[in-house]
């Protein structure tokens, strides 16, 4: 599955998609991030997890500036990332993302919510925004609520639309940031298996999550962090069977029961 | 350890569902729930009872009965036994128009006309569009025509001769128009992350509210002509007009500001997340969600500002109460200012609760269908 989707998607262009070298943030005292490297390439999946406070979401938050980094160099697709706002918005545009707690806006309809970034950042016509909508409201399974208000969606309705908003300017890369942990377990399969098919249809994704049969199925790299740095970092396979840290080791035992 | 036997238990049940119980109703629960339900209370409603039946006659006899509809002779007044309602028949005028000039007053009427319709056209729901603004500045150039004067062959009717309703309406109106967008602006400021901008606004807003709006209007009318070069005159309405919009602001803006505290950081995050630029967030994300929450607390403020239109009679501008003080003047009728007053509180009343119905209006409309 992973090596198909890999070769749909490097559509020409060469090299990794998102580059983090020695990157550090600190929260005034508290060293957030420590010498941080991460390489993703085109096409792959990376899965991150690790204990709350580890500095995973801090991480993925860097890549598209929503936390700004004090050292080191985040490259996205060939651009790197700067205090210079029109480069952060060409880098917000390659980059989609989803929360933890939706934030859809409350105020503006399913659909509108999806075509607003088009209509306003690419200036697409709403006509044409509210047809590539409706096509990825059909991929996430509920073009049937196109037309109401977030506040009417169930919790997995809404991180599923949250996708499809993320979709929407075609980015390059998906952040995914705990998407599944505000949610009841019954609803964590639906958006699952839309994150499994994105996957399936060649998307770089980068996802923080707790859902190990999601890392185990679907990730080509699975990075552990804790206390600010990656500690470990290795294919499914090898992450799971043989990890080499005992903080992994300590990490999985409680995770996996 | 004795085992014991847990007492816990459940009976699943699949009975039919029902609807839920009628609730009782009717006139006598009503008076038995809300006005004798206890000792107290019976004793507080009888009381009231007893207030309101030896005061309600007597003043159904002074305002209706007994009173003076009609007349232009003061005399027949101080002899009738009820309210003198010719008062108002009589000065209408003045208290209407305060010193515009008498034979104009037809523009005063149609002045106030196009504001209250626009202000009522605008309630509606269906007619919200960009029309509509391009409407309202149709209507602001209109109305400044017929009050200003001076082309179309009309008589040429300065600010200073500008007084009663058409004063308080254009006052108010300014007022709101000008100082929301300030507003707006002055509560982005404050949360600004220059800290030039930041500093300029928090120091606006807390030297404006620090001082009421008497000083305000004291500053505009007499200090500002001070500090201007020789010959530079900016007119006595405008400085006053300016003085209500930057008092209106200041207090607005803490509202707004209110309101912008109340989103949460996410949407900020979203919007940055899907490439909206600073404005474009502003507009599209946060200033809608803001202003909903805030708009009770909003309504609230546009009706003190209507009241305080008041304030400039202080500095020799006629407003509608300003206005009928003027009236009274007249010695023959001074004696029946209680009518007049009683009049221009009516007149208040009725714009004053229209704003708040509507506000409640707005509200129920806009929190229909979606959760917050």
């Amino acid at each position: 599955m992973t090596k198909k989707s890999k070769s749909a998607a490097t559509d020409g262009a060469v090299g990794p998609i998102v580059e983090l070298h020695d990157v550090n943030k600190w929260y005034g005292d508290f060293h957030a991030l420590i010498d941080v490297n991460l390489t993703v390439g085109r096409g792959e999946k990376v899965v991150v997890c690790g204990p709350s406070g580890s500095g995973k979401s801090t991480m993925i938050r860097c890549i598209n500036r929503l936390e700004e980094h004090q050292e080191g160099d985040i490259i996205v697709d060939g651009m790197e990332l700067v205090p210079d706002v029109r480069k952060i918005e060409a880098i917000r545009r390659q980059v989609g993302m989803v929360f933890q707690s939706f934030n859809l806006f409350p105020h503006l309809t399913v659909i509108d919510n999806l075509t607003l970034g088009p209509v306003m950042v690419q200036e697409i016509p709403q006509d044409e925004a509210e047809a590539t909508a409706m096509e990825l409201l059909e991929r996430v399974k509920i073009p049937e609520q196109a037309w109401k208000y977030p506040g009417q969606l169930s919790g997995g309705q809404q991180q599923r639309v949250a996708i499809a908003r993320a979709l929407m300017l075609k980015p390059k890369v998906m952040l995914f940031d705990e998407p599944t942990s505000a949610l009841d377990p019954e609803m964590i399969n639906e958006v699952l298996d839309v994150m499994i098919e994105l996957a399936e249809e060649g998307m770089t994704m980068i996802v923080v999550t707790h859902e190990m049969g999601f890392a185990r199925k679907v990730a080509d790299l699975v990075v552990f962090m804790d206390d600010g740095e990656i500690v470990e970092a290795a294919p499914p396979a090898r992450f799971f069977s043989k990890p080499e840290n005992d903080r992994t080791k300590l990490f999985l035992s409680q995770v996996l029961h | 350890m004795s085992a014991r036997t847990a007492i816990s238990f459940a009976t699943p049940k699949s009975a039919p569902r029902r609807s839920p119980p009628a609730l009782e109703s009717g006139i006598i629960l009503w008076l038995r729930m809300n006005l004798f339900s206890s000792i107290h209370n019976t004793v507080l409603t009888l009381f009231a009872l007893w207030a309101l039946f030896i005061t309600i006659p007597d003043f159904i006899s002074w305002a209706f009965i007994n009173a003076v509809w009609q007349t232009d002779d003061p005399k027949l007044c101080r002899e009738a036994a009820g309210a003198c309602w010719a008062v108002v028949a009589e000065k209408h005028r003045v208290m209407l128009f305060g010193t515009f000039p008498y034979e104009e007053h037809w523009r005063g009427v149609l002045a106030i006309t196009l504001i209250v319709s626009m202000a009522i056209l605008s309630t509606f729901k269906r007619f919200w569009s960009y029309w509509l603004f391009v409407a309202w500045l149709g209507v602001t150039g209109a109305v400044l025509i017929l009050l200003l004067g001076g082309i179309f062959g009309l008589t040429t009717t300065g600010t200073h001769q500008w007084g009663g309703l058409p004063l308080t309406l254009f006052m108010f109106v300014g007022t709101v128009v000008g100082g929301m967008p300030l507003a707006v602006l002055l509560a982005l400021g404050r949360r600004s992350s220059l800290p030039a901008i930041k500093s300029l606004c928090i120091g606006f807003i807390e030297i404006v509210r620090g001082v009421p709006l008497i000083t305000v209007l004291f500053m505009a009318s007499l200090m500002f002509p001070l500090f201007m070069p020789e010959g530079v005159t900016i007119n006595k309405f405008l400085r006053a007009q300016i003085g209500m919009i930057l008092f209106f602001a200041a207090y607005a803006a803490e509202i707004v500001r209110g309101g912008l505290q109340a989103i949460s950081r996410g949407q900020y995050e979203a919007a940055d997340a899907v490439g909206l630029s600073y404005w474009q967030k502003t507009n599209r994300i946060i200033l809608p969600q803001a202003l909903r929450i805030v708009l009770p607390a909003l309504m609230n403020d546009i009706i003190r500002a209507f009241k305080n239109t008041t304030f400039v009679s202080i500095i020799g501008l006629f407003d509608v109460l300003g206005a009928t003080a003027t009236a009274l003047e007249d010695p023959l009728w001074v004696l029946f200012a209680l009518e007049a007053y009683i009049f221009i509180f009516i007149l208040y009343f009725v714009f004053c609760f229209s704003m708040s119905k509507y506000s409640e209006h707005v509200e129920r409309d806009l929190s229909e269908g979606r959760n917050l």
